[in-house]
């Protein structure tokens, strides 16, 4: 029984240290396949873009976070609280205009994510100053320049989601110079006999004959 | 483990003293054990193991001229219509007394629109070789993808990954003009009318 304790306990352990916890996500999103196997980069802004089209916008990088709600508090002059701003820090992704921002924050944490979002305003002249997911996102990345950590940006998109909604949140990137940024989507396996199917097997055996020598 | 040795330390006590009842001080793990196992689970359910993977995008800059024009039999034209069709030519299309053939095709593994890249890929490694003007053994295919309205999401993701599947060196992502859908309307309108 001790023993038994023992492996519980060093398991626990293991799990409580190597977690992440599944972020909250207002939407439910199926992405596409790509035999792409790029992980996720770290502090990335990730736009979530549902099957209708509505926008969500999340920071994973909670300094850059409490910048970037100073810096709009006082140029959207939203009037928030320092509660309200802790709770935007803390905060999963959100899609609201700026004129709902307020009563979204101030309600409790719990009931957030049952708030009725209408995705964030796209406007297509794509300028920061009338567009707000333009706004959102330059805001965010100077935010995340002053801590030290520039962000990427990564869409994550429905598959289903019409292609010209899909369009208006590149456009808002592509138009205010970001023309890098990555496309989350789910593993495939890459198809047999094609130039990429050559050049991992290729890869696969460069790696495999590296290994003794470095021994 | 987790007990103590309470045998007394070898000491003997005298005839008429009376030994105190030796209580065990074993404990009982077993809902430790649980508890541990419950947490355990917990964890593994809320756990992320693996990241998300992500496919990595470069945009081409908006630029009004077109002085650094792709060669005509260099470029592959790839539409992107409703319920996944994929419409591709060859050509520039850039004289409207010729149109383009038009061929129509899905996202499948034979026959699909990889076979037709391939297929395209080959034709430019060959005819760049062959010496006519303009054809130079420098030139690289070039594919231009152009999603229409009413294709979605999946259909641009599956194509940008048909272009890393297949090598493709040089594509972009553009606007779709008007030609082009009247492209797809033409084909769409020959292919309904056809085989009846």
């Amino acid at each position: 029984m001790t023993a038994m304790c023992d492996v519980a306990f060093l398991l626990l352990t293991f799990f409580m240290l190597a977690t992440k916890f599944k972020p909250d996500e207002p939407v439910v999103v199926k992405t596409p396949s790509s035999i792409s196997d790029i992980v996720i980069p770290d502090n990335s802004i990730l736009l979530t873009v549902d099957p209708s089209g509505k926008v969500f916008f999340d920071y994973d990088n909670k300094k850059a976070k409490a910048i970037l709600i100073e810096k709009v508090n006082t140029e959207k002059q939203l009037n928030l609280t320092e509660a309200e701003k802790e709770s935007f820090k803390r905060g999963a992704s959100f899609g609201l205009p700026f004129n709902q921002m307020k009563a979204y924050l101030s309600i409790d944490p719990i009931n957030q994510k049952s708030y009725p979002f209408t995705g964030i305003p796209i406007d297509t002249t794509y300028t920061p100053a009338l567009n707000e997911l333009a706004y959102w996102v330059q805001s965010a990345r100077i935010a995340g320049q002053e801590t030290g950590h520039p962000p990427r940006i990564c869409i994550k998109c429905d598959a289903g989601t019409a292609y010209p909604k899909v369009k208006d949140v590149i456009k808002t990137l592509t138009k205010n110079d970001i023309l890098r940024f990555n496309l989350v989507t789910t593993l495939e396996a890459i198809p047999d006999g094609t130039a990429a199917a050559v050049e991992h097997a290729e890869k696969e055996k460069a790696a495999s004959q590296n290994k003794p020598a470095t021994h | 483990m987790a007990e103590i040795d309470t045998s007394g330390g070898g000491k003997k006590k005298g005839p008429g003293v009376k030994k105190g009842k030796k209580l065990s001080t074993r404990i009982d793990l077993t809902p430790m054990v649980d508890l541990g196992f419950l947490l355990i689970t917990f964890f593994i359910f809320t756990t992320t193991m693996s990241k998300p993977k992500t496919m990595e995008i470069n945009m081409p800059v908006d630029i009004k001229d077109t002085t650094t024009k792709a060669k005509d039999y260099c470029t592959m034209t790839i539409l992107l219509s409703q319920q996944h069709r994929v419409y591709y030519y060859v050509g520039l299309a850039d004289d409207p007394m010729h149109p383009p053939k038009v061929e129509v095709t899905y996202f499948q593994n034979r026959n699909g629109i990889r076979d037709a890249i391939i297929q395209h890929k080959k034709n430019v490694d060959e005819e760049k070789m062959n010496g006519m003007p303009g054809h130079i053994p420098t030139d690289k295919p070039v594919i231009l993808i152009k999603p229409d309205i009413n294709s979605q999401y999946e259909d641009m993701v599956n194509i940008l990954d048909e272009m890393k599947i297949n090598d493709m060196p040089i594509y972009a992502m553009i606007d779709i003009t008007p030609v082009d859908q009247g492209y797809i309307k033409a084909t769409e309108e020959a292919n309904a009318g056809g085989p009846k």
